[in-house]
């Protein structure tokens, strides 16, 4: 379908369209700066591409083959149609200086995507609403992701960003004005909600004008734990940046260990052994069922329900007990899964293990949705509260489960399946308001197709053979190789301090993450490190849409729909 | 400079195992004697170790999760470990009602500011401890992490270090039993080492502009 887009933008631009290209399934499409706004546009209207994945930038100025031209920088727009399931990546190049059409008005995702863009790679974006930092701090100098970025350069941030200015307060006044009776700036209470508050789960910063208890204005600011993932991922061998993707969603590391392998082996276009295959599902489906149990309970806690807590975190340590630990070794960051296959294969008695935890996961499910379901005060904190509609969640760049709650079936397990997702007989979970309630509801009942999944995988049995791809390039040599040739060390060697030659060339990797859609945008330069890594994270779209959707509602609200959103502050700021 | 800040492991200075000696056993037979003539108990201590006491068996943290270390601290706290049979379950929103800010995860340059400023909200007595690798000094993100504080003892001092990436519950729990032993042993008023002072007044206090 992909193709199809492609061939119509070639005949509705013709010549404007300045190259077309197709590597790795993906097809791209180069435009001038000046056709950018023109190209969206059409692709929103007439191609039915509902959502602005990301904004990527990249530095080119060393890169092999375009580093000597006079365009240093390049910005890929991913853009994906739902209705026709098709995507296309659009790149603009650009000078230093030269500024790029915003999107922002063609879509409310590009706003804090762009923001991004600026902040580290320092691309102006013209006509864009609220151009500033978003990752790193208001007083940072330079732009961090620009290869000449002195790293050694510490700068701290002394006094915090105002984020709500006198002339908002006064906006929100005159807003108020016509409803009642009048209304002078200083009624409004300014309330500033984080970094560190009980609610946050992490840190991030709300800062809200409120009217009595209700919120009439509201602004977001993240970067609290912005770890400089992506400059960690240039300076490091493809198989040395795994263990950083632990630390992107902690909560679900073992889905980030899977989907970065998977975008690595799109590009060395290698095939997974099938034990690797069935094994990587389990896993990842036990780290979704993790993932969804911590955020459920932890969302449950902030609106008043502890017990619920101890009944989901029971049986998370106990599958990090009886499964996750005797299988990689640690708890959070596991690291366990390589590129082109496993790191290791699973401990005798994995099955049984498995089995029993899911056993104790449905027993949880019913005590904890008994104790809600048709609880009042749950249904009167959470009905109705933060409700999406299906064309404003993809707006915002919403995927997973926060998306299907709007009633929209959109999983990439479905729609464009990887580890032969295929073959397993699942339901989508959807719902229908898109509020608080629908979005922990969706979140339960995938728990258990969750554990559907893992069953008819554990059903079909592990199917036996290698559990890593048998190439010298890739795959680190056994051990016993490794000590008894010189083949074997000189293999070792080479893996280990040059890493794995990934072809020149560039991909986006993608999958179904426990919040959404996880992607890596990968660009190789055909050395051993990557030349430019690019998350793209779910939370990071969903948590811009956060500030509109509290306008009107009260603080307590606030804290129910941000649970319900499941912020991951290492997978938002990375 | 007077070393105030001892290591738990260590006996604190002027620490006489003999004279501790002759006091247990004058303490112990005096009791004998008092028992006998008095049906009412009774315990002889010094001011300085109930207090100590009492603040060992009732630390109770600031709520500040940052990263994944948080997520473990979560863990301990829940019914596996149970962080409240060390007296330290009792979380509290505010750093005015906390004793100990457990630095769990990664300080960023833009967080360093905000967790000096919770330090300074906390009351004295108060304790910190660094969870994890990227607290005790930037952990995996030392070399390249252009917007990480290498290690929070730039910013506040640091009671106990858990290393770890992240710590198991059981090593926090651990970490918080060599907090206690050093609050048990702990004599004078704490002072801040100087290189933790000169750093720490880097950050600029600010104060809150009136009316928001």
């Amino acid at each position: 379908m992909s193709q199809k887009l492609v061939a119509n933008l070639k005949s509705a631009f013709g010549e404007r369209l300045l190259g077309a290209s197709s590597a790795h399934g993906d097809e791209v499409v180069v435009v001038g700066r000046e056709d950018l706004l023109e190209v969206a546009r059409h692709l929103r209207d007439r191609e039915s591409c509902e959502m602005l994945l990301d904004v990527a930038g990249v530095d080119l100025s060393e890169h092999p083959s375009l580093g000597g031209s006079a365009d240093r920088f390049e910005v890929n727009y991913l853009f994906r149609s739902l209705a026709n399931r098709s995507r296309v990546r659009v790149k603009v190049r650009v000078e230093e200086g030269q500024d790029v059409p915003s999107l922002s008005g063609l879509y409310n995702s590009a706003n804090w995507a762009e923001r991004e863009t600026w902040d580290l790679y320092g691309v102006p974006f013209r006509d864009h609403p609220d151009l500033r930092r978003i990752l790193c701090h208001h007083e940072f100098e330079g732009h961090a992701l620009r290869k000449d970025y002195p790293i050694e350069q510490g700068q701290f941030c002394t006094v915090p960003e105002k984020l709500i200015q006198d002339h908002d307060i006064e906006r929100a006044a005159g807003r108020a004005d016509s409803a009642a009776e009048e209304l002078h700036p200083s009624d409004l209470l300014t309330v500033n909600i984080g970094p560190s508050h009980p609610a946050t789960h992490g840190a991030l910063r709300l800062e809200c004008l409120l009217d009595g208890e209700i919120i009439v204005d509201a602004k977001a600011e993240i970067g609290y734990l912005h770890r400089c993932f992506e400059k960690e991922a240039e300076d490091h061998t493809w198989a040395q940046v795994m263990p950083y993707t632990d630390r992107l969603n902690y909560v679900s590391a073992m889905l980030n260990n899977v989907i970065y392998s998977h975008a690595v082996e799109k590009m060395l276009g290698v095939e997974v052994p099938p034990r690797a295959r069935v094994v990587r599902v389990i896993v990842s489906e036990l780290s979704r069922i993790i993932d969804h149990l911590v955020c459920v309970c932890a969302n449950l806690v902030d609106i008043g329900a502890l017990t619920n807590y101890w009944y989901f975190y029971n049986v998370r340590e106990s599958i990090y007990y009886d499964v996750i630990e005797p299988l990689c070794g640690s708890r959070l960051t596991t690291n366990y899964s390589r590129i082109g296959g496993l790191a290791h294969d699973v401990f005798e008695g994995f099955e049984q293990a498995v089995e029993r935890n899911l056993e104790k996961l449905a027993t949880a499910i019913t005590e904890v949705t008994g104790l809600i379901a048709r609880n009042r005060i749950f249904l009167d904190r959470t009905v109705g509260v933060g409700p999406m509609t299906t064309a404003q969640a993809l707006d915002w760049g919403f995927t997973g489960p926060c998306l299907r709650a709007t009633g929209c079936d959109y999983d990439i397990r479905k729609d464009a399946p990887y580890l032969g997702y295929e073959t397993y007989d699942f339901d989508i979970v959807v719902g229908t308001a898109g509020d608080t309630r629908d979005r922990i509801m969706c979140r339960v009942e995938e728990m258990t197709q969750s554990a559907r999944i893992i069953r008819q995988a554990l059903q079909r049995g592990l199917p036996t053979g290698p559990i890593v791809v048998d190439d010298p390039a890739i795959s680190l040599p056994p051990k016993e190789q490794v000590y008894g040739s010189i083949e074997g060390v000189m293999n070792q060697f080479k893996l280990i301090m040059e890493g794995t030659k990934v072809p020149a060339g560039e991909a986006y990797g993608f999958g179904e993450g426990a919040n959404g859609e996880l992607g890596f945008f990968c660009v190789s330069d055909g050395s051993g490190q990557p030349y430019r890594m690019k998350v793209r994270p779910p939370c990071f779209p969903i948590f811009s849409a956060y500030p509109e959707m509290v306008k009107g509602l009260m603080i307590p609200d606030a804290v129910a729909i941000l649970g319900s959103i499941n912020i991951i502050a290492g997978e938002l700021d990375r | 400079m007077k070393k105030d800040y001892v290591e738990s492991t260590t006996p604190p200075e002027g620490y006489d195992p003999q004279r501790e000696q002759m006091l247990d056993f004058k303490v112990e037979e005096d009791l004998d004697k008092l028992c006998e003539t008095d049906s009412k108990n009774f315990i002889l201590t010094t001011v300085d170790e109930l207090f100590n006491w009492a603040r060992l068996s009732s630390v109770w943290p600031v709520t500040f999760g940052l990263a994944c270390c948080a997520i473990e601290m979560m863990a301990a706290s829940a019914t596996r470990y149970d962080i409240d049979r060390f007296g330290a379950g009792a979380f509290r929103a505010t750093p005015r009602q906390a004793d100990l800010m457990i630095v769990s995860g990664t300080v960023t340059a833009k967080m360093a500011s905000r967790l000096k400023r919770i330090y300074d909200q906390m009351p004295e007595p108060k304790w910190v401890v660094a969870m994890g690798s990227c607290a005790i000094g930037g952990g995996p993100y030392f070399k390249y992490g252009y917007h990480v504080v290498k290690g929070v003892d730039f910013i506040v001092p640091v009671d106990v270090y858990i290393p770890g990436c992240p710590p198991r519950p059981e090593v926090l729990l651990d970490g918080l039993m060599r907090l206690q032993d050093k609050i048990r042993g702990r004599k004078g008023k704490f002072v801040q080492p100087k290189w933790v002072q000169d750093y720490a007044s880097k950050i600029p206090y600010v104060k809150p502009e009136k009316g928001r």
